[in-house]
């Protein structure tokens, strides 16, 4: 094995690592004035690393002895990560300006959690899987409760952190026994083990990395610290926390049910079944109440985690190319969604979050509403918009997998989802207009929420083609 | 000569672009597209009729459109045209463009002008339809087209409860009617193995005879066809039993009344009946029943119009009386005399409506006749155009002279019914006594509103005229006529001057009195002459020329026994109505009963009420009550939704905030995981 390749081949978590480094020197030095500098210049080193993946870091297969794995796969999940984390940089800025807590660290730590959330999706073993998600996680710790001196973004952060520890350990304990009942910790080597007789002590270790892995996508029952974090931490790591860790979270999940514990998909499916079934009645319920838009889309969030792992649940090629699709099209819908969010500001640009402040909003900013009209109808599972399709194949991976009950109850399940969404767009477009939100200043958000409406609206149709063959050359890379 | 075309379907064109066109379009454009239109398919239409009058009409079917195939099922759109067409294609585009003329003027100050007039426009292509229809799919898709726009008509005012009540009182009734006329339909494809009229009719002769099971007996096939249809008839034609919904209908604006509850819709049943005449031909019981029960509605409704103080309600009554004479004719076999009376009919009772109409114009929207009287001076125009359809309704004239257009018709009914001799001759009687209750009724009108002294005083409609200062002043009126008035207030007039009607409404008037005098005399020889008759007809009825000759032949005295009635119906009325005005009251202090029963209408709406509308209604409740809202709502939308809404308050109050709390949920969630696979 020459290390040279390995380095090629991780060339953007080289990138991101070494830039990272090197940005927190001029943070250092420089201090909070340079922030906006450092911002754009994240952006660039995420935009490197995403170009990086054309090379051997996109498709040139294991490195560091099977550690680390540079696949299609691995470089799908990693751009929709990049895409992700640089549009949570570039709308930070304005939001921490207003707070007076605009510091350099922000796009530092988020460049951070973006190598932590490349090793996750590269994962070739367990020990490389922890270490990228403890870097992802400690990084957002910090961002949780990055205005430290906010009551509300402080606890956040907290809870964040010890519930995080807590799954950490879960995931800990899992990784010691599949290495202690197999003998080794890589993906190849679990597989193996797994495929003669299943042992106690592998199961528990399945269940147990399993549940670890839960807790980072959010799904029930490992659920309970979404809410919380999502409404107290500031509007753009909320934004950062319901889109690349979740894609990162989720994408990690699917390698190492199929790669490592594939033999003992019979043992692990309906475990996701339940998590999935669980996610999507839970999602949709508790929804329903809600007087917080940030609270509302993290629960909109558990609830889409478990129509993607409806996909998982399938086991096939299939199912793991509608996990792709699905997350792609999750990471437009949230994206956008809360871009609209950071739109909703008073007449001194303090931020607001509660529905009611969205009543007429169809008169006082008519392209606000509707683009925020086509997230809800999308992420509602309405068609035509692209939210429709990405549900479908998830649904369609299900019933080609003979899970035809799962998908009838996932699809009667998101009925209810539909309501809470739809009451959303009532509000806007119904009831009696509230006091009309600041006018739009950034051409750079309201450019983003456009691109994200057109990509989720009909026109979105276009990419299918792409996208089906993109996630499928992806999904077979595990197979 | 595909003028049919063009005949039948400017008005749709017309009714889509003014409907939905409608503001946008504005009032004028609306009103001279649908009317333009209308007469366009007016002036197409009387060259055909006059083709077939002269002999060199031939019938001819003009494909259209492929409707259904399926199996056996044929159904394509074609229009058909032969004399019988012919006669109602003038029928009807010649009263409806009047009456969308008339409009011009009556609905002048409605706001929904466009919408009026499509739903016109809409009808009359509906009523094309049906009339040319070369098979029975193609005449219920007309059939019921008319019953839709005569809906859409008669709640036109739909912000009145009374109109919108009588509107689904007009649609529900025509359903038990239309139920009949489906089932016929059913019946006659499974017996003939077609719905196309000409085939239907060329095979009817082979089926008679034949046996039909029907819940669970056998019947004989033409009969149980025929009776299937003909209640179809009834429930459009408003006979007995199924009348009670044209009375209510007048709550339509009146040109609505005279184009569809008078001249075209309501005379569908007859259309049908001697369009399918070589069916009913086979089944002599179908024919008895038609005869009865045109016999007796004609009978009944007349005797109802004596005591009716409506105006409009009165003509209505009539309506139905004068299409109980068209059934008895079709049923004693003389289609050639329904036909023909439903062609004079259709002028003379447009002609009566439209007076009508212009009379409660004039009275601003007064419709009671107990607050009309001595208008013949004020509104001269309308009263002569009143007279000439009284006289026309009432059979007015000289045997071999002249007379006014029903006296032709009306007289060949009763000859006819006379000649066919059984059932026929009690028909005859039935119609004699009719004449005479006809002739009562409709002088008490003509008295009662243009004789007499005024008293419109006590009239609310009045009244609130006189306070809403001069509200109709900006109508083209003769002020001359009553200049006398002006300083000294007669008693009874409360002050109000009544005003004659603008142009476009008295010109219709005219054309139509024309017609209500001369259509008898100018097309009797053709219509009901036993030689002329045939060629006219030329095999598009049954025209039975036996019984044409017969009717001509019947004794003197039968031939008089109408003229005499209807002079003593004048007697009476005169006698009660203008020499003695205290006759009626002591009628009816006299015969308190029999004037209540009548008065009433005999109680058919009581009776209905009780028997159907109450319980469909309490069954009606139950099932919403018990059935929808305790039942299926309860546990199923809102008992899903509320459960929805309890798990939500559940999960949030689980959503404590506690560090401790979402640990342990995550403990025992993993615990499980853990505990169900170990133990599967």
């Amino acid at each position: 094995m020459n290390y040279v390749a390995s380095l090629m081949m991780s060339l953007p978590e080289v990138i991101l690592g070494l830039g990272a480094l090197a940005l927190l020197m001029v943070a250092a030095f420089a201090g909070d004035t340079s922030t906006r500098l450092v911002s754009w210049l994240s952006v660039a080193l995420l935009a490197a690393a995403g170009v990086s993946l054309l090379g051997p870091a996109g498709s040139g297969g294991e490195a560091f002895y099977g550690l680390y794995r540079a696949d299609a796969f691995a470089a799908f999940a990693k751009l929709l990560i990049y895409i992700a984390a640089a549009v949570s940089i570039l709308i930070a800025p304005r939001f921490f300006e207003k707070r007076e807590a605009l510091r350099a660290e922000y796009p530092i730590l988020i460049v951070l959690a973006a190598v932590g959330m490349g090793m996750m999706v590269s994962a070739g073993d367990l020990l490389t899987l922890y270490v990228g998600l403890e870097l992802n996680s400690l990084s957002s710790y910090v961002l949780a409760s990055f205005m430290r001196r906010d009551q509300r973004s402080a606890e956040a952060g907290l809870k964040y952190f010890v519930l995080g520890a807590l799954a950490s350990g879960i995931l800990l304990y899992g990784i010691s026994l599949l290495y202690g009942f197999t003998g080794t910790t890589l993906f190849d080597g679990v597989a193996v083990a797994m495929k003669d007789d299943l042992s106690t002590g592998e199961l528990f270790g399945l269940v147990f990395v399993l549940a670890g892995l839960a807790f980072k996508i959010s799904a029930v029952p490992f659920h309970m610290w979404t809410p919380d974090v999502y409404e107290g931490a500031p509007t753009p790591v909320t934004t950062f926390f319901a889109s690349a860790p979740k894609v990162a979270a989720m994408c990690l999940t699917v390698r190492i049910a199929v790669e490592a514990m594939g033999p003992a998909t019979d043992a692990w499916r309906q475990i996701v079944i339940f998590a999935a079934l669980a996610s999507i009645v839970l999602g949709a319920v508790a929804a329903i109440g809600q007087t917080n838009i940030k609270r509302l889309l993290a629960y909109s969030s558990i609830n889409n985690v478990g129509f993607a792992l409806v996909g998982l649940a399938a086991g096939t090629a299939e199912g793991v190319s509608a996990v792709l699709t699905y997350m792609a099209v999750y990471v437009a819908m949230t994206l956008g969604s809360f871009l609209c969010v950071l739109q909703m500001r008073d007449d001194e640009g303090n931020h607001l979050e509660t529905i009611q402040s969205l009543s007429g909003l169809s008169r006082t900013r008519p392209a606000l509403a509707a683009a925020l009209a086509i997230f809800m109808f999308s992420l509602a599972g309405i068609p035509p918009l692209l939210g429709f399709w990405a549900k479908f194949l998830v649904f369609d991976a299900a019933v080609g997998a003979g899970l035809w009950p799962l998908a009838a109850i996932g699809i009667a399940a998101s009925v209810i989802g539909a309501f809470y969404y739809l009451k959303i767009i009532k509000t806007m477009y119904f009831d009696e207009p509230a006091p009309a939100y600041r006018a739009s200043d950034s051409y750079i958000e309201s450019g983003l929420i456009a691109l994200c409406a057109l990509i989720v609206s009909p026109l979105g149709y276009f990419l299918i083609p792409v996208l089906g063959l993109v996630t499928m050359n992806a999904a077979i890379a595990l197979f | 000569m595909n003028a049919i075309l063009f005949i039948v379907f400017l008005p749709l064109v017309a009714a889509i672009i003014a409907g939905f066109g409608n503001r946008v379009l504005g009032n004028t454009v609306a009103k001279s597209l649908t009317t333009g239109a209308l007469f366009v398919s007016c002036l197409l239409s009387w060259p055909i009729f006059l083709s077939f009058m002269g002999g060199t009409g031939h019938a001819e079917v003009v494909p259209v459109l492929d409707f259904i195939k399926s199996g056996n099922l044929d159904v394509s759109w074609a229009l058909r045209v032969d004399t019988l067409t012919a006669v109602m294609l003038v029928v009807i585009t010649t009263v409806s463009a009047l009456v969308h003329l008339y409009s011009w003027g009556y609905m002048d100050e409605d706001p929904d002008q466009p919408r009026f007039f499509a739903y016109l426009c809409l009808f009359t292509f509906a009523m094309l339809m049906l009339v040319t229809a070369d098979n029975l799919v193609q005449m219920f898709f007309g059939w019921e087209g008319v019953g839709l726009a005569s809906y859409l008509l008669i709640g036109f005012w739909f912000k009145k409860p009374s109109a919108n009540a009588a509107a689904i009182k007009a649609f529900v009734v025509n359903r038990v009617g239309d139920l009949g006329f489906m089932m016929g339909i059913f019946g006659t494809f499974l017996v003939f193995g077609t719905i196309s009229i000409p085939e239907i009719l060329a095979a009817a002769p082979g089926m008679a005879g034949s046996t039909i099971g029907f819940l669970g007996y056998r019947f004989d096939t033409m009969t149980v066809l025929c009776l299937l249809l003909f209640v179809g008839a009834m429930g459009k034609s408003a006979q007995l039993g199924l009348h009670t919904w044209l009375p209510d209908a007048m709550e339509g604006p009146t040109p609505v009344s005279a184009l569809i509850h008078a001249a075209t819709m309501v005379t569908a049943g007859v259309f049908m009946v001697c369009r399918l005449s070589p069916m009913f031909e086979m089944s002599p019981t179908a024919l008895g029943f038609v005869t009865f029960i045109g016999a007796a509605t004609c009978f009944f409704a007349a005797t109802v119009g004596t005591t009716q103080t409506d105006i409009k309600r009165v003509i209505a009554y009539s309506t139905c009386s004068q299409l109980g004479y068209m059934f008895f004719a079709a049923g004693v076999g003389a289609y050639g005399a329904a036909m023909f009376h439903l062609f004079t009919h259709a002028f003379f009772k447009a002609l009566l409506f439209l007076g009508a109409g212009s009379v409660i114009h004039a009275m601003h929207h007064e419709q009671d006749m107990r607050f009309y009287g001595g208008l013949r001076k004020e509104i001269p125009l309308t009263f002569w155009a009143m007279l000439a359809g009284t006289l026309a309704i009432t059979g007015v004239g000289i045997i071999n002279v002249f007379g006014f257009a029903g006296f032709y018709s009306k007289d060949g009914i009763l000859e006819a019914a006379f000649a066919a001799g059984g059932g026929g001759k009690v028909a005859f009687y039935i119609g004699i006594f009719a004449a005479l209750l006809t002739s009562f009724y409709s002088w008490r009108l003509m008295f009662l509103t243009f004789w007499g002294k005024p008293r419109w005083a006590a009239s609310e409609h009045i009244q609130h005229a006189l306070h809403d200062a001069h509200g109709h002043d900006d109508h083209a009126h003769d002020d001359h006529a009553h200049d006398d008035h002006h300083h000294a207030p007669a008693t009874g007039t409360g002050g109000y001057h009544p005003h004659e009607s603008p142009l476009t409404m008295l010109i219709p008037l005219g054309v139509l009195s024309m017609g209500a005098i001369f259509a008898g005399f100018l097309f009797h020889h053709s219509f009901i002459d036993a030689e002329h008759g045939a060629a006219f007809w030329n095999g598009s009825i049954a025209f039975n020329t036996h019984l044409m000759h017969a009717m001509h032949e019947v004794p003197l005295w039968v031939k008089l026994a109408p003229g005499i009635v209807m002079l003593t119906g004048l007697f009476i009325a005169w006698r009660a109505y203008i020499v003695n005005t205290d006759i009626p009251e002591k009628f009816v202090a006299q015969f308190g009963v029999l004037y209540d029963f009548l008065l009433n209408k005999w109680y058919f709406d009581q009776l209905y009420n009780l028997i159907f509308v109450k319980p469909a209604f309490a069954i009606g409740r139950f099932f919403w009550k018990r059935g929808d809202q305790g039942t299926i709502d309860r546990f199923g939308p809102n008992g899903l939704a509320a459960l929805v809404v309890k798990g939500g308050q559940y999960s949030a109050r689980l959503q404590s905030g506690y560090l401790a709390s979402y640990a342990f949920v995550m403990l025992i969630g993993l615990a499980a995981a853990a505990t169900w696979a170990m133990t599967r």
